[in-house]
């Protein structure tokens, strides 16, 4: 992970396009390897629930871009449930997993959990709108979903 | 009225905080009930959960951006409540 850049995912695990679903792993930073936890918090560092929100968000978002093969881009549009059951520490290394719960026209409706070493972490139920890729962003998730050893499905 | 407009009014009332007797039949998503196109989807989310279909939103709002259809075709709630029951008696077709 690299926080401070948001690239929350490291690696897919598995991407099981008939289940709808993705898992996905990444560790967190050490405390002295990201200026996040100069802030949160000083002498005691913790993940912010923010990002690990993001983190859940951006897990379903390469699930969605692999089943749609990158025609459309989701973007977070709700977050709904989310809870926080344990705090994460630096160098955690977390298993991040989505399903797809809904596909509607122009959104999609996901689940998605953290968990470390099988214990709940977090979870939330996503929403997101989906809509045709800005500008050279199509490019870049090229690029990125590559990086984190995705193949998504190609029509 | 008719079963559907009732669970589609209660779905707006609940999603979009309005009050359930500022919602008829006659009423205009958009131009009566300031719904906007984010709270829109998530009305679609629940009326295609409690329907078992999928509204093909993104086809009217194309419709409607291209001039094909007027937008109280589909957002004025008894015609969204039509299209609604034609999706349902499509699906069971």
């Amino acid at each position: 992970m690299r926080l401070e850049y948001f690239d929350m995912i490291d690696t897919v695990t598995t991407f099981d396009p008939s289940q709808k679903r993705i898992a996905t792993r990444s560790t967190v930073p050490s405390a002295g390897a990201s200026p996040v936890f100069e802030g949160h918090f000083p002498g005691h560092p913790l993940v912010p629930g923010v990002l690990l929100t993001e983190t859940m968000a951006q897990a379903s978002g390469y699930l969605l871009l692999a089943l749609n093969g990158l025609t459309q881009m989701p973007f977070l549009m709700m977050v709904d449930k989310a809870r926080f059951r344990t705090f994460v520490e630096p160098d955690a290394v977390l298993d991040v997993s989505a399903e797809l719960i809904h596909e509607g026209s122009g959104y999609a409706a996901t689940k998605a959990k953290v968990t470390i070493d099988g214990k709940p972490i977090c979870d939330a139920d996503l929403r997101f709108r989906l809509m045709p890729f800005p500008a050279d962003m199509r490019e870049l998730m090229e690029t990125r979903i590559a990086a984190i050893g995705l193949e998504p499905v190609r029509n | 009225m008719s079963a559907t407009f009732e669970t589609v009014a209660g779905i707006i009332s609940e999603t979009c905080d309005i009050p359930r007797e500022k919602i008829t039949p006659q009423s205009h998503a958009i131009d009566d009930l300031g719904i906007d196109s984010l709270a829109f989807l998530d009305i679609a989310f629940a009326i295609d959960k409690a329907f078992g279909i999928k509204l093909p939103l993104e086809q009217w709002t194309q419709e409607v951006n291209e001039g094909k259809a007027p937008a109280e075709q589909y957002f004025v709630l008894e015609n969204l409540c039509q299209r609604i029951d034609d999706l349902v008696a499509a699906k069971k077709a």
